[in-house]
């Protein structure tokens, strides 16, 4: 069954190395040096790329979650385990590149800035959904309090952004006080790239890791029948 | 207007089980005072600390121990069994979860009835105003409906009891920080349109995830 060949992953994955490649070299050659910050603010194109992919995924995993409450088809929570795997490595990396991006500008690796808290938020929900999977017995009940469980984290997640969002411009952060960036087209340009990029990067990884799910299960059904069978 | 019957049933047998014993809302009262015994080791909540500090230390002690109530009430429901009787009562599960989730609303107003004047006198913080008691309500509103779904999630995992704070902490965060920035406000002196913004969140947040958690709870306590 796995011999055939995967035309859409073949082709996602090549196109995904290409996009890569392509918002590499903008993000190094194209894209100008940014007056204030330097080259630091290049960090930017890839941390503004992953936190897309990671509300993306988590969206992917709310809507999967629908609709595995509604059809009870085990595809759809294959679908949600897989989206938000790959959304918590996405969140992760956004945490690190806005670190890594604010020591030089802000002086600092962490500071309560809105978008970095929001990120780190979403982080732990994805580790809380992570954790409540590995906890729960039976892969129907799993899925089902997963699928409940992603529902509702999503929804809170907007009321996380506002809410963070009016908690720091009613304490203004004084750090975040230069972080006016002087946006040329070339910049837009790159940024675009990027998330196209991060985006079909996002889907090749969503796609080996749903293969690899329906392996594994292949492999459990495989193994139960040879148990029977030996029996 | 049967349904509010039923729901009206669930409250009274919570309330009826608690009265017994005891044992949930003086577990929570012993460990806010605790809590708030330990922040003021913490933080030395006196004067203008105190005044600053104030309304988190009270949302972080009323988070907290609403967990530890949560938990129990669904702990409780799985030992005795009796969650297996009101699934096979031919109720509405959403009636189900409006009774668990209005049970435990009454516990953790109890606990704020005492908590509130005891904050307020040990630490000279005017928390006993009209508005920081409508953000009172509103807050724990919202965390008691969200809670009661994820308690009935928690309980059937292996970690239970860890895995509440886990699951809820995170998703309560908007609620958290508005009834902070709320509570805050009206301490300092704002009035009640002054945080207006932070009120409609909360009211915002309330209805969200009540109908979430009504709209879910069919599948968690399905088996």
């Amino acid at each position: 069954m796995g011999e055939k060949r995967d035309v859409l992953g073949l082709v996602l994955t090549l196109s995904s190395a290409v996009a890569l490649m392509v918002a590499l070299g903008m993000v190094f050659l194209y894209a100008p040096r940014e007056a204030t910050m330097g080259d630091v603010q290049r960090i930017f194109y890839f941390h503004v790329a992953s936190a897309w992919v990671g509300f993306f995924a988590f969206f992917v995993t709310f809507l999967a979650g629908i609709g595995y409450l509604a059809r009870g088809e085990r595809r759809w929570d294959i679908l949600a385990l897989s989206s938000v795997e790959i959304g918590l490595t996405f969140i992760a990396m956004t945490v690190v590149t806005g670190s890594l991006w604010a020591r030089p500008v802000w002086g600092t690796y962490w500071t309560w800035e809105p978008r970095l808290t929001i990120s780190a938020v979403q982080l732990l929900i994805y580790v809380a959904y992570g954790m409540l999977r590995a906890s729960v017995e039976g892969p129907e009940r799993k899925a089902r309090f997963a699928a409940v469980y992603g529902i509702v984290a999503f929804v809170t997640v907007p009321l996380s952004w506002f809410a963070i969002r009016w908690w720091r411009t009613i304490h203004p952060d004084v750090m975040t006080g230069g972080e006016g960036m002087a946006f040329t087209s070339r910049m837009g340009h790159t940024l675009l790239v990027s998330l196209v990029a991060f985006t079909l990067l996002y889907a090749t990884l969503l796609r080996q890791r749903i293969k690899l799910e329906r392996a594994a299960d292949v492999l459990t059904r495989l193994r139960l029948r040879a148990q029977s069978i030996a029996k | 207007m049967g349904f509010l019957i039923k729901v009206w049933a669930i409250v009274v047998k919570d309330v009826a089980a608690e009265l017994h014993t005891r044992e949930m809302v003086s577990a929570m009262l012993v460990f806010s005072v605790l809590s708030l015994l330990i922040f003021s080791f913490a933080l030395d909540l006196r004067g203008a600390v105190a005044q600053a500090a104030g309304p988190g230390v009270l949302w972080a002690t009323v988070a907290f121990a609403g967990t530890l109530g949560l938990s129990r009430s669904m702990a409780r429901e799985q030992q005795s069994g009796c969650i297996d009787g009101l699934l096979l009562a031919p109720v509405d599960r959403s009636a189900i979860f409006f009774g668990k989730a209005l049970g435990n609303l009454i516990f953790m107003a109890v606990l704020e009835i005492v908590l509130l004047p005891l904050f307020s006198a040990l630490f000279d913080v005017p928390f006993l105003l009209p508005g920081v008691l409508l953000v009172v309500a509103l807050g724990t509103l919202g965390y008691a409906a969200v809670g009661t779904l994820l308690a009935s999630i928690a309980v059937n995992t292996r970690a239970r009891e860890v895995m509440l704070p886990v699951l809820l902490l995170p998703l309560a965060v908007p609620l958290l920080i508005a009834a902070v920035q709320a509570t805050g406000g009206l301490v300092e002196g704002a009035s009640l349109g002054e945080v207006g913004g932070w009120l409609q969140l909360l009211v915002v947040y309330d209805l969200l995830v009540v109908a979430a958690s009504m709209l879910t709870y069919n599948y968690v306590v399905e088996e």
